[in-house]
């Protein structure tokens, strides 16, 4: 009933071309920014934010990044985790070399130097495709993490091995190191991530994205139709991996503050966020935001639920959030192969019509 | 002869016998994939709950002890029996086979005509599922599994490289073992594919899905059989590399080591996982000899992986794969 472009007369081409063309999804679009960036900081504290919102602000970007390589280019890839591993040493070389220029800089330019990593890494694809392709990305996972474990310079010749964040601040107030605010922190992920999404949104439904979109259906008829094959993949694996490499240094500099490479960037990590975007939707930007959203509540609710509310013992808790979590991809996978985006747009075209049924 | 060439040929022998691991990892994915397209992601954890589970059997675990203790307060650990390694063995192919039924029937047979990635995914899933259900069962410390294979430095291949080059090589027994039944088994299972109706059926149904399924073979029996076989072969996997080092959550990380392999030997291919394990096993081994030290070491991790990528850049589908013939 009040879900409808019925009434919502566009008069220009920028209207016509805007991202949300329903009138109550732009509210709502303005309502959830508004909710984010003036309501939450006021009542955030250190447990909402280490547990929930940081964690998914930061996986919302390396989820939308991988979805452009995977969802939107077809092109699969298990690096994930070493390129976020790229970002976070990356940023944290520029930050202990360069301790003047503002953290803000720093963890943009982490993410270009991730982009060269990850077109590095992706010149195979030009070659290899499908699963052996979704293989040969492990060797960029295993042989990063192993660079970073293995060469002092990286880690600065530190006797633990581990990187540091030092404290740096943003407008006088602390967001990395031990003294920094939640509130802060927060702010500061969110802009990362709200930039994200929106760059994100507006280049994969641009020329750009179309081209990514063509080769992931059918990358010689593509060709064939002038899309050159060489630059979409390798922007696609620039584009994604800039993004991974922003959500590995935000991982790293303003969530945990100290890191060890192959526990915090394993293998499981690229799991992890393959896991959000197919869960969330391949190919949709909403899904990366519901992939990371349901992956990072899950466990925190689980163990709520199962250590705080039952009592068992956390191994125990730990073993069946492992069966739970393994089980629900597969129910997923059966019930909506598209993901949670798929289910929120059936819902929109339901809402359309009501509340006549057809 | 040169101290490093004797060194060298140590490792190669060495690289040879954990090759042959590789390769029987590798075979595992093979089986499936050749049978219905489906990427068995979930290859190495099954080894590893092949694994606990023959211990359990073994030990006479109670399964779920630690779950019972938690939700009714009991104090339940062990059965208080010890059975020998054979019927161990038979139980577990036994739980192994109701294991690839249940797979079947949840949740492959829901995915048929699914895009190959979505199935991928399924069996991440699946992985997950299992680890935490071995754990879950049978408790996720560290065990040890003895199924009674020697084990040690082989005396013989020590005295008689002494007395030819005055150096003995170290070679263990168990690897010795794990190759003589690694080479049974892919013997055994050219015979079953070659020789037996439900082998030529198996072939049917990895050449052609549909024709085969036309000349009346069942695919749901043919899917079983061949995630049964995967099973067996994890289970003899996992008694190796359990007998080797524990076992334990690592075990499961096999697939990774196996995954490389397919891509050099081709993902259809059984004798590209056999040479392509070895090819790995021996590279990895003496690369780590002879660069290792330069570059800081434990370059196992990755090196199979980049010879796997640069190997493929020359010839995209492995070295005994089928030729990939793309049309619009």
């Amino acid at each position: 009933m009040f879900y409808r472009e019925a009434g919502d007369f566009k008069t220009s081409y920028v209207d016509d071309n805007q991202t949300f063309p329903i009138k109550f999804d732009r509210w709502r679009y303005y309502a959830v920014l508004f909710v984010a960036f003036c309501v939450v900081p006021f009542f955030i504290n250190d447990y909402w934010a280490n547990a929930i919102f940081l964690p998914f602000l930061i996986y919302a970007i390396a989820a939308i990044g991988l979805n452009i390589l995977v969802g939107y280019c077809g092109q699969v890839s298990l690096g994930t985790g070493g390129f976020m591993a790229v970002g976070a040493y990356a940023t944290y070389k520029l930050m202990t070399s360069f301790p003047d220029v503002n953290l803000f800089f720093h963890i943009i330019i982490a993410g270009g130097i991730t982009a060269i990593v990850g077109v590095l890494f992706g010149l195979p694809s030009l070659r290899i495709k499908g699963f052996y392709l979704a293989v040969a990305t492990l060797a960029a996972q295993f042989f990063l993490v192993w660079l970073f474990n293995r060469v002092p310079w990286f880690y600065n010749y530190s006797a633990s091995g581990q990187i540091n964040a030092p404290e740096r601040t943003l407008f006088g107030h602390a967001i990395s190191g031990p003294a920094s605010e939640p509130w802060a922190v927060y702010l500061f992920c969110l802009v990362f991530t709200v930039g994200s999404a929106i760059l994100a949104r507006n280049l994969t439904r641009g020329t750009q994205g179309r081209k990514w979109m063509a080769i992931r259906d059918m990358d010689i008829a593509a060709e064939i139709i002038g899309v050159n094959p060489l630059v979409s993949k390798l922007t696609a694996f620039a584009v994604s991996s800039f993004f991974v490499g922003i959500a590995g240094a935000l991982f790293f500099a303003v969530y945990l503050g100290a890191v060890e490479v192959g526990e915090v960037y394993g293998i499981n990590k690229s799991f992890l966020v393959l896991f959000m975007i197919i869960i969330g939707g391949l190919g949709s930007i909403f899904g990366s935001f519901a992939g990371a959203a349901f992956l990072v509540l899950l466990p925190v609710l689980l163990k709520n639920l199962l250590v705080g509310t039952l009592g068992w013992p956390t191994d125990l808790a730990a073993h069946l959030e492992l069966m739970i979590v393994g089980l629900l991809i597969i129910v997923f996978l059966i019930a909506e192969p598209h993901g949670l985006a798929q289910l929120w747009r059936v819902t929109k075209e339901k809402l359309r019509l009501w509340p006549f049924p057809h | 002869m040169p101290d490093q060439l004797l060194f060298g040929m140590e490792v190669f022998l060495n690289g040879l016998m954990a090759g042959v691991l590789y390769a029987l990892v590798a075979l595992g994915f093979v089986l499936i994939y050749k049978a219905s397209g489906i990427f068995n992601y979930a290859q190495g954890v099954m080894a590893l709950f092949a694994a606990l589970t023959l211990v359990g059997i073994m030990e006479g675990q109670v399964p779920f002890a630690h779950l019972i203790n938690a939700v009714f307060g009991t104090e339940v650990h062990h059965f208080g029996w010890h059975l020998p390694a054979l019927v161990g063995i038979i139980l577990t192919v036994g739980v192994m086979v109701v294991l690839a039924w249940l797979v079947n029937t949840l949740i492959m047979k829901h995915l048929v005509n699914q895009e190959p990635i979505i199935l991928f995914m399924a069996t991440i899933g699946l992985a997950y599922f299992m680890e935490g259900l071995g754990d879950l069962m049978w408790g996720a410390d560290i065990k040890k599994l003895d199924v009674g294979l020697p084990q040690g430095i082989n005396g013989v291949i020590d005295t008689v490289t002494y007395d030819i080059f005055g150096y003995g090589f170290f070679i263990d027994n168990l690897d010795i073992w794990a190759t003589v039944i690694a080479a049974i088994l892919v013997i055994a299972l050219m015979i079953f594919s070659q020789y037996t109706k439900q082998g030529r059926a198996l072939r049917a149904v990895a050449d052609d899905h549909q024709a085969a399924l036309s000349v009346g073979i069942s695919l749901n029996f043919i899917w079983v059989l061949v995630w049964s076989i995967a099973g067996f072969v994890a289970l003899v996997a996992g008694i190796m590399w359990g007998a080797k080092s524990g076992v334990q959550f690592s075990l499961s990380l096999i697939a990774l080591k196996a995954l490389p392999v397919l891509m050099l030997g081709g993902f259809t291919s059984i004798p590209g996982a056999i040479v392509g394990g070895l090819i790995i096993g021996v590279g990895e081994k003496l690369f780590e000899f002879a660069i290792g030290p330069m570059v800081g070491g434990a370059t196992e991790n990755w090196f199979a992986y980049v010879l796997a990528l640069l190997f493929l850049v020359f010839r995209p589908q492995g070295l005994f794969g089928e030729k990939i013939i793309e049309r619009v």
